[in-house]
């Protein structure tokens, strides 16, 4: 519970934070609100030479809601929950980030770490992968948008480079029809298994449907397939049962303290019907 | 004449029992400004840090401490070879075993303390420690209580090799304990094997951890000049310590100060004695200066007193209308690696004798096997008495699945079998003397309460429902009658490390009429300085607010055994009770001294001595307090002043009817508590806040126990429940609303009537929700399932029984 030694930066630009990452190179990790990455250092799982904080940099911060909605990667996960215009543009932010741990860890922990993290676990990177949002990194080489859907690579490796800083997500206004869906263990746990869907309509038919999960495979899952089969439907028993199969065949659970695997896609399944009727009662 | 106060005005100033005194402790906990061990800082401190053991069972061939000595502010680095001149690498258990202090040859469970780093700075302490170099050599691993008694099982303790007379009798296996039996086994099997109806089954109260919020820790403090060693710790029973702490190092327990400051919540983890305290002192003593140890959470659900892990097998036999014939009980006891547990000596396994319940069983049989397995050490009461919790488990469990057999309703079959009213004092088939209790009229409340009727029609309705494909969604009635026994206990038989478990108050009363009291127990929550305060102004006449109550500083409190098994009410209350009267009658003498009149012409009214018939001819307790202290009183020593130890005549009995309403939803396993009613019984009431309280936390951790909490170990010893990520804890979210009443059926024996609570929802509360989960599977043909019921395992349960299509 006690971390090894460390070097504190709170450098006060993005460039100035790139330099410092360039100047350690792998000594270094930047600190966000640092939810994920102090308990990662207290069980010395990490052990940074240099923490670069990143609190100290207002170009990190502020929320836009307007067709495109831009969210700066040091927004904290209740200042998210609480935007009146993310509630009206994107409602499923705050469906999904009200089930992310408690309060003290929303009012700490950041929306650019819980994206960059690079956790399975986390809820907020399935929703990007569901929103089809991108990402926007800064480093060396100048500023970059990366597709969330082609950022996770593997657990904790995802395409951000060492020197780059994730400085803000972004993303159209969604379709109407929404629900992030978990089950947890209790307040304060990862899923067992989590869904974001979002639903458009038009005529009693779905006219678009995206699919992702959480904590369901080594990275957080998008399934094209289980959207794919809504196209079209009235989002009936059997297109929802047709979008759950499609979905199994994109997840991978692991057998942990949550329960073994076949327990886990029992209740993917359950909870991707659960969402998909919610979100369809809202379109 | 002035107008006298009515004398329940007068007895509502006290606020002596039964009032809902708010507690006194409050004011700064909600502050934040307790005073735990943790706070303690004192100049020159050292802090000191353990390398621990990452394997189940490995052999220990070599450590090289070179590294971490050589890192600057690092002071010494001890281990068992440095311990061993001292004879303090082993330590003897509360059990009668004796457990290593620090790894000595090999380690028997991940966490093991290994090795001991001091260092000017808590974190060059936690750097060092990754410094030590270990060198393991792993062994076969057993975690299966069953397979540790294989013939050709490892053997565990290579230290006990040949020894075939353990503490409790003969052991028949290397990994063996003890086997401790009670009651008639001949005759319990003949009346179960001779009734028309017979239940067995294997009942498995999992391994789970009191996890006080404070984990355990403490500062060591050896003064070179005086010779005197103080030691601040999370101290359930400070001055059982100082008497180790003396045996153990040979320092004259007069030398020996040991204190409890602020203690964040023990539940019985706090009662035994840890290789931290011994490394501590020892460090404190080698280098003069302060050291404190403070272990973190993972320390704390790795290494430190486990509590249950009993594995109970039951036989139960009923005549077909349902009165029980006869009760055999076999359990096979995890203890880990060393025999840590924390019982009365002559008790192995605790109180689980108590396993006949609530019930009227005419003949009963229990065995306990104690068994070495490679887990962590303890097997403490974990919010309850000694493995009473276990029993009540048991027996709550046995009935319901009598119940399934006969086909009949389980809140019937207990009511056909309890112990009547007129019974009591009530012998049981296994040797307990029930002091009092009605449980037939605390029964018939709670089923009242909460329309238990009307819940099992809504029920078979849900059923139905269920079956029609029109809900996933099942209700379960969980019901529990327990039965309590605490307050331990009588010395004849009832003694920790020889000592006797009486319990102690010393009063003293200023000239100014408040007062001082000091007892031999220690709150860790219970409310101390408010309730006995309450006893003593009921019984003085002196108002409960100018009453300090003070405990665990061995240096001015009484001698007493400390605080777990609810025994602080029963015992420390009682000597409380009898100090107040000895101050009492002192002040009797006083008054018809400067009332001028016979002692026997006084009668005592409140908070005064007024002369029979004459009740404007009054002295008060103040008064008297203060004549006490100014005047030449013939035959009568100044001052005012008691002290009392109590030893008592009997454990006490509470007990409870509590009802919990369950939904169920067979496809995700997660659970909605709907209703809770939790009716208790402790006899007198002495602060009615302070029990629904005590109920409150106990019904919570209860739940915590029966829907998701445990000590879980892989087949390689290694634990995988180690932080509060896996470990549950509820928080307000997860806790329920609870309905709490009562019924007030008074001790006989004890001064005041009071029994006890603290306890008793931790013992009431698991059954409840076990059986609430076990009852909504009942008409799908479930009869028994293994705790922790979380998400998963209920999940399971439902596909097991064909729920899921
Ligand atoms: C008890 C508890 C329960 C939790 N439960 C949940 C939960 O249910 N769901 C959930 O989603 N999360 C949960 N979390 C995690 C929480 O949401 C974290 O806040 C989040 O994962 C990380 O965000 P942070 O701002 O705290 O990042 P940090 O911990 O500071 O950083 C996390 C990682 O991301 C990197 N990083 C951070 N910001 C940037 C950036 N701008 N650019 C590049 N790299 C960056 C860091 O270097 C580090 O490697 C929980 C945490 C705790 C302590």
């Amino acid at each position: 519970m006690i971390p090894a030694r460390f070097d504190y930066h709170r450098p006060d630009s993005v460039a100035a934070a790139v330099g410092l990452l360039q100047q350690h190179g792998d000594e270094a990790r930047v600190v966000a609100g640092g939810h994920s990455l102090i308990p990662m250092m207290k069980l010395r799982m990490a052990a940074p030479a240099h923490l670069v904080d990143l609190q100290g940099i207002a170009a990190l911060r502020g929320i836009e809601a307007g067709d495109r909605i831009r969210i700066g990667a040091m927004v904290t996960q209740s200042e998210m929950l609480a935007h009146a215009g993310l509630a009206e543009a994107a409602p499923i932010l705050a469906e999904a980030a009200r089930q992310i741990a408690d309060p003290q860890v929303r009012n700490l922990g950041t929306v650019g770490g819980n994206v960059a993290n690079g956790d399975p676990g986390n809820d907020l990177p399935a929703l990007m992968l569901c929103l089809d949002a991108t990402f926007t990194l800064e480093g060396p080489e100048g500023v970059r948008e990366v597709a969330a859907r082609g950022f996770y690579e593997a657990p904790y490796v995802t395409a951000r480079e060492e020197e780059e800083i994730l400085t803000a997500v972004g993303f159209d206004r969604p379709a109407r029809g929404f629900a992030y869906e978990k089950q947890k263990r209790k307040i304060g746990d990862y899923a067992t298994a989590a869904a974001a869907v979002l639903i458009g309509a038009e005529g009693g038919r779905v006219v678009s449907a995206s699919v992702a999960m959480t904590n369901l495979a080594d990275v957080p899952v998008f399934s094209a397939a289980a959207g794919e089969v809504l196209l079209g439907s009235d989002c009936g028993e059997d297109a929802v049962a047709a979008a759950v199969d499609a979905m199994q065949g994109d997840i991978d659970p692991v057998e942990d303290n949550r329960g073994p695997v076949e327990f886990k896609r029992h209740v993917a399944g359950v909870i991707l019907a659960r969402a998909i009727a919610r979100a369809w009662s809202r379109v | 004449m002035k107008d006298l106060p009515d004398s329940e005005e007068r007895r509502a100033n006290l606020k002596g029992l039964g009032c809902a005194r708010k507690r006194v402790e409050d004011a700064r906990f909600t502050q934040g400004k307790g005073n735990y061990v943790d706070d303690i800082k004192l100049p020159g401190m050292l802090f000191g840090d353990f390398v621990r053991s990452p394997y189940a069972h490995a052999r220990v061939k070599s450590i090289n401490a070179e590294a971490a000595l050589a890192l600057p502010g690092v002071i010494a680095v001890l281990t068992a070879k440095d311990l061993e001149p001292l004879g303090l690498h082993w330590m003897p258990t509360l059990a009668g075993d004796k457990q290593m202090v620090l790894a000595d040859g090999k380690v028997l469970f991940q966490g093991q303390e290994v090795a001991f780093v001091v260092a000017t700075d808590r974190y060059i302490a936690a750097d060092a420690v990754e410094l030590v170099e270990v060198d393991y050599e792993d062994l076969p691993v057993v975690v299966d209580p069953f397979k540790a008694q294989a013939p050709d099982a490892p053997v565990l303790r290579e230290d006990l090799e040949g020894v075939t007379e353990g503490a409790h009798g003969p052991r028949r296996h290397h990994n063996h304990i003890f086997t401790w039996e009670q009651g008639d086994a001949a005759g319990a099997n003949a009346a179960i094997d001779g009734s028309e109806v017979i239940a067995e089954e294997t009942i498995y109260y999992h391994r789970t951890h009191p996890c006080p919020l404070e984990t355990c820790g403490c500062v060591a403090s050896m003064d070179k000049i005086n010779g005197k060693l103080t030691l601040w710790g999370t101290f359930q029973a400070p001055h059982v310590v100082r008497t180790v702490a003396s045996l153990l190092s040979g320092i004259d327990e007069h030398n020996i100060r040991v204190v409890s400051p602020d203690i964040g919540g023990g539940f019985g983890n706090k009662v035994g004695v840890y290789p931290g305290y011994v490394c501590s002192i020892v460090a404190t003593i080698v280098t003069g200066k302060p050291v404190k140890w403070v272990e973190d959470r993972m320390e704390n659900l790795m290494a430190t007193a486990f509590a249950r892990d009993y594995w109970m097998k039951g036989r139960i036999g009923a005549t077909k209308d349902g009165r029980i014939t006869g009760l055999h009980a076999h359990v096979t006891a995890d203890h880990g690696a060393f025999d840590a547990c924390a019982d009365p000596t002559k008790f192995p396994a605790g109180f689980f004798h108590i396993c006949t319940g609530s019930y009227d069983i005419p003949v009963a049989y229990c065995a306990v096997d104690g068994v070495y397995t490679n887990k962590a050490p303890g097997g403490v009461a974990y919010r309850c008495s000694f493995r009473v919790t276990e029993a009540a488990y048991f027996i709550e469990r046995m009935i319901e699945i009598l119940a399934i057999k006969l086909g009949m309703d389980a809140a019937e079959l207990r009511r056909i079998n309890f112990i009547r009213a007129d019974q009591f004092p009530y012998t049981s088939a296994l040797g307990w003397e029930y002091d009092s209790g009605d449980y037939h009229t605390a029964w018939d409340k709670a089923l009242k309460a909460v329309d238990y009727e009307g819940l099992r029609r809504e029920q078979a309705e849900r059923v139905e429902a269920f079956r029609r494909g029109e809900t996933r969604k099942l209700l379960g009635i969980g019901l529990t009658h327990f039965t309590e026994i605490v307050g331990a206990g009588p010395v004849k038989n009832c003694d920790i490390l020889g000592m006797g478990m009486f319990d102690s108050c010393e009063i003293r009363i200023h000239p100014t009429g408040s007062a001082i009291a000091r007892l031999g127990t220690i709150s860790q929550g219970q409310g101390h300085a408010t309730t006995f305060a309450q006893i003593l102004a009921s019984e003085t006449g002196i108002p409960a607010d100018k009453i300090t109550i003070e405990e665990g500083d061995t240096d001015t409190a009484p001698y007493g055994l400390g605080t777990y098994g609810s025994r602080s009410t029963p015992v420390a209350g009682a000597a409380t009770a009898m100090a107040g009267r000895k101050i009492r009658a002192k002040a009797q003498m006083i008054a018809a001294y400067l009332l001028e009149v016979h002692d026997d012409d006084l009668e005592w009214d409140v908070d005064r001595f007024a002369v029979k018939g004459a009740p404007e001819r009054f002295k008060t307790m103040a008064e008297i307090a203060y004549a006490a202290y100014n005047q030449a009183i013939p035959g009568v020593e100044p001052g005012l002043e008691a002290v009392s130890y109590y030893d008592p005549p009997n454990m006490t009995y509470p007990f409870g009817a509590y009802i919990c309403v369950m939904e169920i939803d067979v496809d995700t396993g997660e659970h909605e508590i709907r209703q809770f009613y939790a009716l208790d019984d402790c006899g007198t009431r002495i602060n009615p806040m302070i029990i629904e309280g005590q109920v409150h936390g106990g019904l919570t951790e209860a739940l915590a126990i029966a829907m998701g909490q445990e000590i879980a170990y892989d087949d390689m010893g290694n634990v995988r429940t180690g932080t509060l990520m896996d470990f549950f804890l509820p928080t307000a979210w997860e806790t329920p609303n609870y309905q709490t009443d009562w019924t007030e059926t008074p001790s006989p024996h004890h001064p005041i009537g009071a029994k006890g609570v603290g306890e008793s929802p931790n013992v009431g509360g698991v059954p409840a929700f076990s059986n609430a989960v076990h009852d909504a599977f009942r008409a799908f043909g479930l009869t028994q399932t293994h705790m922790p019921h979380d998400h998963w395992r209920i999940w399971r349960t439902a596909r097991d029984l064909g729920l899921h299509g």
